[in-house]
């Protein structure tokens, strides 16, 4: 009984396909960038509702990101960006002042060598300096989207890695905007942390989400590496990977997480996701009418990489910029080849362990 | 606002969903300017200017409401013929007092009431912070005034108005704020646009505004560009004041302040109100019109709950016990008396000057001088423990075996821990009820003050001393639960809200409070709160399940009313200006104002009311007069007196600047008050010498992550790894100017103190071009100190002391410094820094500048003819040595 | 639990047999998982409050179970705040449940260079003994032409704006009745 090929990379509605009849729709976050203020009430909400600890306490010169990126004990993380580009001021921020050129990419630099002990591993780690740099750097001439400028950001692999950049505007800055966004677990719809969970900690819930159960999680540490955005982090001592669950205790009891309940702006939406696309999808062709054409959703198609995200967001730059990866794939896409292998090994292995189980009791 | 309150912004936000455009005015681009539609960086301190551009804006091109501004306003009224404006004295007012730095007032005022109103001198009340008393109503202002509904009378308001800020061009804009002019045109536009009629704007400050040498009149700017363009008392408009603390408003209504009693009723001056009568008259202003003419009342209901049994007319309800003021009493004065060893005692009640107030220094000085300290707070702040890990230890001013001070740290209950009310921003009340018990030692202030009251009493029982009297007699007898006999808070709430004392009824309303014993009136104002015996403040009706104003959610003074003055949201017919703008308005067939809210008006007197000649108190107030509680029921763009410093906002420069005033020779306010003691210092500013010293400007403020002193974010750990360090904001062009690099060290330097920060360099902070010079700014987080989980130096300490005029507030939104890379130096080399570099300023402790900027034309008093005021004839002699305080000049 | 039981609740066998070959979802689904409510559903009662932080006044619902909170988070009933909080707002459960919050009455004797414990019975006793001294001391009667003055300016009061409405009632009389004059708060700073 293998599943279609498909369940592992093409669309589908995950819950259903993982065995839960009469599942509840599909459950997500929409979180918009264009109003978040930055206030991490998020990150702050979160950590009190699923008692997360502390994940050090380190200036890391990375604007007024202190967190640095989502590990197993920072669950939401707020990115924050400051760029010499236009923001739909509808005048420059420092037109007129007696400023000179952009301090961006030489602080960037500096900020992507800083790093802070988190408690966890792989934890925060230090970043290459030019490509920080270059991630947030003024272009010129229009966005003409992602790949078509070859002075666009690189992503440089872990978010933790890729500190926000800075721009490397022209002299005399004038334009300037300050982007955040809160970052969190995408709940991908072809999750490769739960593909290759050995354990079945992993797993998908009722909701379509994707949870660690931490009773559990034996700390292998197979997740971290699967997963395509860097989310997945283990916690050190305790050596078990920790990550956002949705609220998934909340949700059973028909309640909304706690960082949405708490977000003062509605940055971030939750809500059946069919429903979240359709809001996304309404709300960047109002910013494209209001004159913010740099707009755009990432992680809502059902179609990329990764079968849609069941968190996604409204960015407005590339996602590179706020530490994203701007083409993630699920890591298990061919699984299925693998599977005939190592699914039957896997069988073979269940079958010996009921037997031992079955005679140690009798 | 998104920064310091978000979740209030939500409301921006939604708005700007609507499409309202946001501007965003301040010296740092903060997390609100990156969802606003426009930033303007300003140069701290000079608000006014701005201010002030968008009134000549406005009145340059007749954009005013003129309508509601004729009806509504005094600008039709006619002022003395012996005012003269600060465009004509060079930065002066007539009628300013060399010898004391303040202004008699006399030629403020309306013409023909040059003797017969006013506060005359004002020296006495500055020392009272008189100002504050205006919280909820104008100051004493003659009824009967000559108008001139043409506004064409050279010496109406409005004419006044226009002249004196001609010169607030966009161009002086740029030169003073190094704003742009085509920036602050947008501004202006969008503010005048967005008002009138059909629509109203909003104008929203933190209350940083107050913390400048002439606050006062930086809110008084901004009202008078709302009164112009119609957007007080209408829905959507105002001057909302985001305040920082649960319950400050709470705390200013129920004052725990030494100029005022419960509902501004102010504390007695021995010299002005030696007896009852006189007390209440200089309240209630026999012959005024409005609601203050029942003072009396207020008063009297005041002592009775005070004094119960004890409390009768015959006494004049032992208005005797009452302690008087003879001057300044205010929490800077009372540290530099701490310093020079006059003050016994301290009670510190949740607050935490060692990092919170200005001049920490001195804060923390004066608290290693006293006998002894009680601290009461959830966390060991560093108020407690400055005698042994302050600052001054590590310079060895402060050797904790020589320091005398005996502390009391007692554990204070959290706000889930006990059940009261807090009263918020807009003046709502809402009541809390108790979660859990506190842990360990930890009481509520309720359980603290009721039992400390109580032993002290039980103490002084016998005790035959006439001081002992008012404590003896005082009515202290709230019933207690709990094994802890917790007070009920709720016996209490009803005492504030008043009561019958035949009967025990609480009142429904003030209108209810009599002067004759038979009420008694914690605070006149919240009588509503306990209407009908029910908790008022605790109602929690759902706003899915009422109207948008929400009037049955909590309880907001007075009435619970949710709009002040809402009177003006309809015409002087009673009909709303416009139907999308409808809130309060009179039903002619019910004969009574009706709306949304409760009406801010007498409910059944008619708009077409015309008091007779001679009336006084509500009755002189007309139907078409929406500012009940001001003696002419108009909104005030020229204030003849309450304001001390002027009638008119004008541009001051700090009290520590880089700049000359480009608008007047006179440099900053002449009014401000300046404390003359030893270790108090101003920097000098142009014109004095060695300004260059101190060549930057820093400003301070709050970070979304943190609160206030951090004695409740550094102590918490999902607050304090978010901003784990102080550090300096910077901009580029300044780090390259002195040399500092991104995450490195930099200190900074005044005439007070040398403090150290980790450093970030961001463009979101820009020099200014101001006068032909480059202005550079920084901006540092006020929130660090030596306890908690997270630490750092304290931003406050850069500051000196001076204050506000009218209210006696520091200016701690701006200071002057100077910039260096790398660490501050340790122990005692620090304090030679510092006093190096008060040699090379040629600062000496003790002098401040002078108040009057020399070759600033010398102020006459030919204005007041007379030349002699008896208030002041009165209150000088018999000072209690607080005089040296003033300005040295 | 028998073997029959246990092994039906094991996932593997729930794999093999159910909807869920794959052994992502509902088979995997943990004993732990399966239980799991929210601890506000189980909480011993909620109390209807207000944040302490800023003057915005946002609801707060705080959650309770054996006298311990156990969460606290916006009231969606409030037209302030409409449920949401910053993140001040939102740590308020750290804040009261701090380990750091002193619980104990400490004092510090003069000259001393450590805290040491106190009796808060005793504590209170000994400030009301050292305000009957001060008063004692620094009284004033009258000024200089025979006014009333009726005061001490040996004592001053510094707070009150985190506190509660009926609390500074209490400290406003209990001070202007001791004479105590120099009273002030955050509304002054």
């Amino acid at each position: 009984m293998l599943p279609d090929p498909n369940s592992l990379y093409g669309p589908l509605d995950p819950a259903p396909e993982a065995g839960w009849s009469a599942a509840p729709p599909r459950m997500g976050f929409f979180t918009d960038a264009s109003v978040c203020i930055g206030c991490k009430a998020c990150e702050v909400a979160c950590k009190e509702w699923n008692g997360v600890p502390d994940s050090g306490f380190d200036l890391l010169g990375m604007s007024y990101d202190n967190t640095g990126a989502l590990t197993a004990n920072s669950w939401r993380h707020v990115a924050f960006v400051e760029q010499p580009r236009p923001a739909g001021h509808r005048t420059p921020p420092f037109a007129g002042t007696p400023t000179g050129g952009s301090v961006s990419a030489a602080s960037a630099a500096v900020a992507a060598g800083t790093a802070g002990p988190t408690g966890t591993a792989p934890g925060l780690l230090p970043g290459a300096p030019e490509p920080a740099a270059r991630m947030g750097a003024a272009r010129t001439g229009e966005d003409t989207g992602p790949g078509t400028d070859d002075r666009a950001p690189e992503f440089l692999g872990m978010p933790g890695a890729a500190p926000p950049g800075r721009g490397t505007g022209a002299e005399g800055r004038a334009d300037f905007r300050w982007l955040m966004m809160s970052d969190v677990c995408k709940h991908c719809t072809h999750a490769a942390c739960l593909d290759v969970c050995p354990t079945g900690s992993l797993f998908r819930t009722e909701f379509g989400t994707v949870v660690v159960q931490e009773d559990i999680c034996n700390g292998c540490g197979y997740c971290v590496s699967a997963c395509p955005y860097g989310v997945i982090d283990q916690r050190k001592g305790d050596g078990r990977a920790w990550k956002c669950t949705l609220c998934y205790d909340r949700l059973g009891a028909g309640m909304t997480p706690a960082c949405a309940q708490a977000c003062p702006t509605e940055s971030i939406q939750y809500g059946v996701v069919d429903e979240l696309r359709e809001r996304a999808a309404a709300r960047v062709a109002t910013l494209h009418e209001r004159g913010v054409p740099e707009a755009r959703l990432y992680g809502h198609d059902p179609n990329d990489g990764v079968g849609g995200d069941g968190a996604f967001f409204l960015l407005l730059d590339e996602p590179e910029v706020y530490g994203l990866p701007p083409d993630p794939v699920v890591t298990t896409r061919d699984l299925p080849r693998m599977w005939r292998r190592a699914g039957l090994a896997a069988l073979a292995m269940a079958a010996a362990t009921v037997a031992a189980f079955a005679g140690g009791s009798s | 606002m998104a920064e310091a309150h978000p979740v209030g912004f939500q409301w921006v936000m939604e708005a700007k969903r609507r499409g309202a455009k946001v501007f965003h005015v301040d010296p740092r681009f903060t997390r609100t300017s990156a969802v606003a539609d426009t930033y303007l960086p300003i140069r701290a301190g000079t608000d006014i200017a701005l201010l002030g551009g968008v009134v000549n804006h406005i009145l340059t091109h007749e954009l005013d409401f003129r309508e509601y501004v004729l009806a509504y306003t005094n600008a039709a009224t006619i002022v003395s013929e012996r005012f003269a404006d600060t465009e004509d004295g060079d930065g002066f007012f007539s009628g300013f007092d060399p010898e004391t730095n303040s202004y008699v007032q006399d030629s403020w005022q309306y013409e023909g009431h040059e003797d017969d109103s006013g506060s005359g001198h004002t020296a006495d009340e500055r020392d009272s912070a008189a100002g504050m008393r205006h919280e909820s109503h104008g100051a004493q202002v003659a009824g009967q005034v000559r108008r001139d509904e043409t506004l064409r009378h050279p010496r109406c308001v409005y004419q006044i108005l226009k002249r004196h800020f001609a010169r607030y061009t966009p161009e002086m804009v740029e030169r003073v704020c190094g704003i742009d002019r085509e920036k602050f045109l947008e501004l202006a536009r969008a503010w005048t646009e967005n008002s009138g009629r059909e629509r109203t704007g909003c104008l929203i400050y933190s209350v940083g505004w107050t913390q400048h040498s002439v606050g006062v009149q930086y809110i008084r700017t901004g009202a008078i560009i709302q009164l112009l363009l119609g957007n007080v008392g209408r829905p959507g408009g105002g001057v909302l004041a985001l305040r920082g603390h649960a319950s400050i408003q709470g705390s200013t209504d129920i004052p725990t302040l030494f100029n005022l009693l419960p509902g501004y009723l102010p504390m007695p001056h021995h010299a002005d109100h030696p007896t009852f009568d006189e007390w209440v008259d200089s309240i209630r202003h026999p012959g005024q019109k409005g609601f203050w003419g029942n003072a009396r009342a207020y008063a009297a209901s005041l002592l009775k709950a005070y004094w119960g049994d004890a409390a009768t007319p015959e006494n004049d309800f032992c208005y005797g016990y009452l302690p008087r003021m003879t001057g300044d009493h205010g929490t800077y004065q009372q540290v530099l008396n701490m310093i020079d060893g006059k003050v016994k005692g301290y009670f510190l009640l949740g607050q935490n000057p060692a990092v919170g107030s200005a001049h920490g220094r001195a804060q923390r000085l004066g608290m290693a001088n006293l006998d002894w300290l009680v601290v009461r707070d959830l966390f060991m702040i560093e108020s407690a423990t400055f005698w042994r890990n302050g600052p001054e230890v590590a310079t060895g001013e402060i050797v904790p075996t020589e320091c005398r001070t005996e502390v009391f740290f007692l554990p204070a209950a959290s706000h889930v821990e006990k059940e009261g009310t807090f009263t918020q921003t807009q003046r709502l009340l809402q009541w809390r009820e108790k979660a859990v018990d506190p842990p360990g030692d930890a009481r509520s202030e309720l359980w603290f003050f009721y039992h400390l009251g109580r032993r002290l009493r039980e103490k002084l029982a016998d005790s035959a001393h006439p001081r002992d009297r008012a404590l003896r007699d005082l009515a202290w007898d709230y019933p207690t639960h709990g094994p802890h006999a917790e007070p009920r808070a709720e016996a209490v709430l009803r005492e504030i809200n008043g009561y019958e004392v035949a009967t025990g009824r609480p009142l429904s309303t003030f209108a209810e409070a009599r002067d004759d014993g038979s009420t008694a009136v914690g605070c006149w104002i919240y009588a509503g709160v306990y209407a009908d015996g029910v908790n008022q403040a605790a109602r929690r009706k759902s706003r899915h399940e009422q109207d948008w104003v929400a009037a049955e959610w909590g309880w907001a003074w007075p009435a619970n009313r949710r709009t002040l003055y809402n009177r003006a949201s309809a015409d002087p017919e009673g009909r709303p200006w416009s139907e999308r703008k409808r809130y309060v308005w009179w039903d002619p067939e019910k004969a009574e104002w009706t709306g949304y809210d409760v009406p801010d008006f007498e409910k059944t007197k008619p708009p077409t009311y015309r008091p007779p000649e001679g009336a006084a108190g509500p009755e002189g107030i007309a139907g078409d007069d929406p500012f009940v509680m001001q003696g002419d029921g108009k909104g005030w763009l020229y204030a003849p007196s309450g304001v001390l410093d002027g009638p008119l906002p004008t541009h001051y420069e700090p009290a520590e600047s880089p700049v000359r005033n480009p608008l007047y020779r006179q440099q900053a306010n002449p009014t401000r008050k300046v404390y003359a003691h030893p270790v108090n210092s101003v920097n000098p500013s142009p014109p004095q010498e060695h300004s260059q010293v101190f060549p930057y400007v820093f400003t301070v403020s709050r970070l979304t992550e943190h609160h206030t002193a951090g004695g409740m974010s550094r102590t918490v750990r999902p607050l304090a790894e978010l901003q784990p360090e102080m550090f300096v904001e910077v901009s580029p062009e300044l780090a390259a100017e002195v040399g500092l690099a991104q995450l490195g060290w930099a200190h900074l330097v005044s005439g007070r103190a040398v403090i150290e920060a980790r450093v970030l360099v961001t463009d979101r902070l820009t020099p200014l071009r101001v006068d032909g010079r480059v202005i550079h700014q920084v901006w540092l987080p006020y929130h660090f100190g030596f306890q908690g989980l997270v630490t750092g130096d304290s931003a406050n300490d850069l500051f000196g002391i001076t204050l506000d005029p009218n209210v006696l507030i520091q200016e701690s939104k701006i200071g002057t410094c100077d910039v260096r890379p790398g660490r501050r130096p340790t122990g005692p080399a620090l304090l030679d820094l510092v006093a190096d570099y008060q040699r090379r300023a040629g600062i000496v402790a003790g002098r401040p500048g002078p108040a009057v900027t020399p070759g600033a034309p010398p102020p006459t008093r030919a204005a007041d003819p007379t030349g002699s005021d008896p208030t002041r004839a009165d209150g000088t002699g018999t000072d209690h040595g607080d005089r040296e305080g003033r300005d040295a000049s | 639990m028998g073997l029959r039981t246990f092994i039906e609740g094991w996932p593997v066998y729930r794999q093999l047999t159910g909807s869920d070959p794959l052994g992502r979802g509902a088979a995997a689904q943990s004993a732990r998982s399966a239980e799991l409510t929210a601890r506000t559903e189980t909480a011993d009662g909620v109390a209807r409050s207000v944040c302490p932080y800023c003057a915005v006044g946002c609801g707060q619902r705080v959650f309770h179970a054996d006298n311990t909170v156990t969460q606290i988070e916006g009231d969606p009933d409030s037209p302030i705040s409409r449920g949401r909080l910053c993140p001040k707002g939102s740590a308020s459960k750290s804040l009261v449940t701090s380990p750091l919050r002193q619980t104990t009455v400490r004092y510090r004797r003069p000259y001393a260079t450590e805290w040491e414990d106190l009796d808060l019975d005793v504590a209170v006793d000994m400030i009301a003994d050292r305000i009957i001294a001060a008063r004692a001391q620094t009284w004033e009667d009258s000024d200089s032409e025979g006014r009333p003055l009726n005061r001490t300016l040996g004592i001053s009061s510094l707070g009150g704006a985190t506190l509660d409405n009926e609390e500074n009632y209490l400290i406003k009389k209990l001070f202007t009745a001791m004479g105590a004059l120099q009273i002030e708060n955050q509304a002054r700073i």
